[in-house]
């Protein structure tokens, strides 16, 4: 008993060692902030002055925000897959992670929102949506499930963390005050008894089985933003699972990296393990190896054919404008990290980041040439109109409005856990038989 | 050996009697919280039912007065004169209201001759004079066509092909573009949020936006907002083509059709069947014009149903002169 008191002791002091304002964290808060200040500016400039500060134009009219858009919803998908598919199936590696995985979900899922409301000619009609609001439409069935699944993640995060913070509420010594406070004000007075435990415990099973069909419906929905329309490769019958595949890769991509940055910032190295990253090298490479399928049958079968419009489009897309960005996306974001991560070597924490960054950045490359090329290649010709209507080129006010979106989503991720323990202490002692459940 | 098994039966019992009022004190307080809930219910429900009664009875006195009135099947009725309302609308719900419901017993229809179009790009700026439109926003344009080296050349007004299945109407979530009875697609632009999902949809690049200010806001700032020229403008809104609804409601053809001065538009009503020429002001059967010149419509494979018909690009009496400014260059 005494023994796993100072084990469970222990386990609570180093899961909760980060939670004190440092001043790298006051850096790092800054430069997110400035960062942030500086790029709204540039969104102030496309309220007052309309999207046309934007390099969107009549045939290209959904450019960089609608592509961060879908690899926003797209990496929000992770929180799924690790803890509903993976949780439920019950796969016991992923606990110190699975909270990673959820603040992940909850960030992109929110700022997925925010993003898609910069893209609006008249976001002060914002309102008209809920007021006019025809359900036919693709768009409102994105704007229901995005909403849906930010408030499933959410409360995912929050149940399982209540008897967290109540815990290192009562147990710490170190926590400034006003963090005491909110702890208390956020785990509702909890104290534990096993029939609240299995209260808990059966909401976040249900949850999870909520978040599985939810989180498919948000990247298939997205998706059908695009293949609900008639356009040369769009129009494809399996944009949906090819999204939902993609999304995989992304947000495995997206919680490799957070891993390394939380193990080596927070000292974590004790629960998220070198055995954490081979087993989530091996994710990443199942999924990787999914959506290589999927990409093999999204080109290859309309490249065989090449009707008249889709021909038009797919040789510019593989030889020509986009050229260099396709198949630096294939091969440099895709072929080469499924075939280095096969190695076990490459599974360890530094080479798989570098892996993992790469497939990171070529899937929002993806998003990119999945949205434009097809634009710049209408049915009907371009012509009588200024060059910049048929060639695609975002401006600088564009790219600073898409950066706000990453300093947001990292505001809400550094905050979240900066804030809160990162990695589950309920679960990780249950698990290591420190506590019984 | 046989004491600690009663001890505990004790400690049993004790613990029972113990948890016992504990228990009953929290099902006293659930079952306070239950009533509580269906005594304030309850009270809402009759201060409600008093209130609408109260509202109901005073509607009555009010009235009183009858009016006699005669109504569409030559009835006469009495009504009460609460239940008449004014029919003042503002100029604004008025231009709403029939811009949505269109014009009775028409199906409007277009008919292009390929054969005539030389490029003189007069309808294009009547369109864009009418619908104060900038020179980069066509809602009609004409584009120079050729399949390949051994097809004809030729030049194709494409403005909204107003189809009958459209791909734009399917995806606008809030329904600022609409299908009207009489068959164009219109834009209600004091409703559209600027998604541009219809211009995503459109197969036929026929939707445009107010990237930035129109180019008359000023000037038009204070007009009603006439939803079948969609003047004024508004930023960050769709814009398109419109039929010249203005104009059909006014009995006259299109503006770009009566502009042209080659004789390539046909416009009329499909119920008739009959449509006008725009130069020659020569009105034609409209079976007899499409069947003799083997009409077809643009992209009709897409399923979009336009109300556009297309005359083939034949014995053309003028040599085709391709425009060096259809191709968008570098500046």
């Amino acid at each position: 008993m005494d023994e796993n008191n100072v084990d469970l002791n222990k386990l609570t002091d180093d899961l909760t060692f980060h939670i004190r304002i440092t001043r790298g964290f006051k850096v790092w808060m800054g430069f997110l902030i400035i960062g942030l200040c500086l790029c709204l500016y540039a969104y102030f400039l496309q309220l007052r002055f309309g999207l046309g500060v934007a390099g969107i134009r009549d045939y290209v009219s959904w450019g960089l925000y609608l592509s961060n858009f879908v690899f926003f919803v797209a990496t929000s998908l992770i929180g799924m897959l690790i803890s509903g598919v993976l949780g439920l199936t019950g796969i016991k590696w992923i606990t110190p992670i699975s909270r990673i995985a959820e603040i992940i979900a909850v960030a992109f899922a929110a700022i997925a929102g925010l993003v898609i409301i910069m893209d609006m000619g008249r976001p002060d009609r914002l309102a008209n949506v809920f007021i006019y609001g025809r359900f036919q439409s693709p768009i409102l069935w994105d704007v229901t499930v995005v909403t849906t699944y930010f408030v499933l993640s959410a409360l995912l995060l929050f149940l399982t963390l209540i008897s967290d913070i109540a815990w290192v509420e009562k147990k710490t010594s170190h926590l400034p005050g006003w963090v005491k406070k909110t702890y208390q004000i956020l785990s509702l007075n909890w104290t534990e008894t096993p029939e609240k435990n299995a209260i808990i415990r059966r909401c976040v099973r249900i949850l999870l089985l909520l978040i599985i069909p939810c989180a498919l419906a948000i990247h298939t929905v997205t998706s059908w933003l695009f293949a609900m329309t008639t356009r040369a490769g769009w129009d494809s019958t399996l944009f949906g699972p090819y999204f939902v595949t993609g999304a995989f890769v992304s947000g495995s991509a997206a919680v490799i990296i957070a891993m390394y940055i939380f193990q080596k910032n927070y000292k974590l190295q004790n629960y998220i393990t070198n055995d954490h990253f081979d087993k989530m090298g091996k994710l990443l490479a199942l999924v990787m190896f999914v959506y290589l399928y999927f990409n093999i049958n999204e080109f290859l079968v309309p490249g065989f054919k090449l009707k008249t419009a889709e021909a038009v489009y797919l040789i510019d897309l593989l030889t020509g404008r986009f050229a260099f960005l396709f198949w630096a996306v294939q091969i440099g974001g895709l072929i080469l990290p499924i075939i280095f991560v096969l190695f076990r070597k490459m599974r360890t924490p530094l080479p798989l980041l570098i892996i993992a960054l790469a497939v990171f950045v070529g899937s929002w490359f993806k998003r990119y040439i999945i949205v434009i090329p097809t634009q710049e290649h209408p049915y009907l010709p371009i012509q009588y109109v200024p060059y910049n209507f048929k060639i695609y080129i975002p401006t600088l006010i564009e790219i600073a409005i898409t950066l706000s979106s990453f300093f947001m989503a990292l505001i809400i991720i550094t905050l979240l856990s900066k804030f809160f323990p990162v990695v589950p202490i309920r679960e990780t002692a249950v698990e290591r038989g420190i506590i019984d459940d | 050996m046989e004491e600690p098994p009663k001890n505990e039966q004790n400690q049993d019992n004790q613990h029972k009697q113990h948890s016992e009022p504990e228990n009953s004190k929290q099902l006293s307080r659930r079952k306070f919280l239950r009533n509580f809930g269906l005594v304030a219910a309850g009270a809402a429900t009759g201060a409600a039912a008093l209130f609408s009664g109260d509202i109901f009875e005073k509607s009555k006195t009010k009235g009183g007065k009858k009016s006699v009135l005669l109504t569409q099947d030559n009835k006469l009725v009495e009504v009460d004169s609460l239940e008449l309302k004014a029919l003042e609308k503002s100029p604004e719900q008025q231009m709403q209201l029939r811009g949505r419901e269109g014009i009775p017993g028409r199906r409007w229809i277009w008919v292009i001759d390929l054969s005539k179009c030389r490029n003189a790009r007069q309808c294009i700026a009547a369109c864009q004079s009418a619908h104060h439109l900038r020179p980069d926003q066509f809602h009609i344009n004409t584009l120079q066509m050729q399949e390949n080296e051994h097809t004809p050349a030729f030049h194709m007004p494409k403005p909204c092909q107003h189809c009958d299945n459209p791909p734009c109407v399917a995806v606008c979530p809030v329904d600022a573009t609409f299908k009207r009875p009489d068959g164009p697609v219109l834009i209600d632009n004091e409703r559209c949020i600027g998604c541009r999902f219809c211009i995503a949809a459109c197969p036929y690049s026929a939707r445009m936006l107010n990237w930035s200010k129109p180019k008359y806001e000023d000037q038009d700032r204070d007009l009603p907002y006439n939803i079948e020229l969609n003047i004024p403008q508004r930023i960050g809104t769709i814009t398109k083509c419109l039929m010249s609804c203005d104009r059909l409601r006014e009995g006259k053809l299109p503006y770009c059709v009566s502009s042209c001065p080659n004789g390539v538009y046909y416009f009329g009503d499909e119920n008739e069947d009959a449509v006008t020429n725009g130069t020659t002001k020569e009105t034609v059967r409209l079976s007899t014009l499409l069947n003799d010149n083997g009409a077809y419509q643009l992209l009709s494979e897409l399923g979009t149903k336009p109300r556009v018909y297309y005359l083939p690009p034949k014995n053309r009496l003028f040599p085709f002169e391709r425009s060096k400014d259809a191709e968008p260059k570098k500046i």
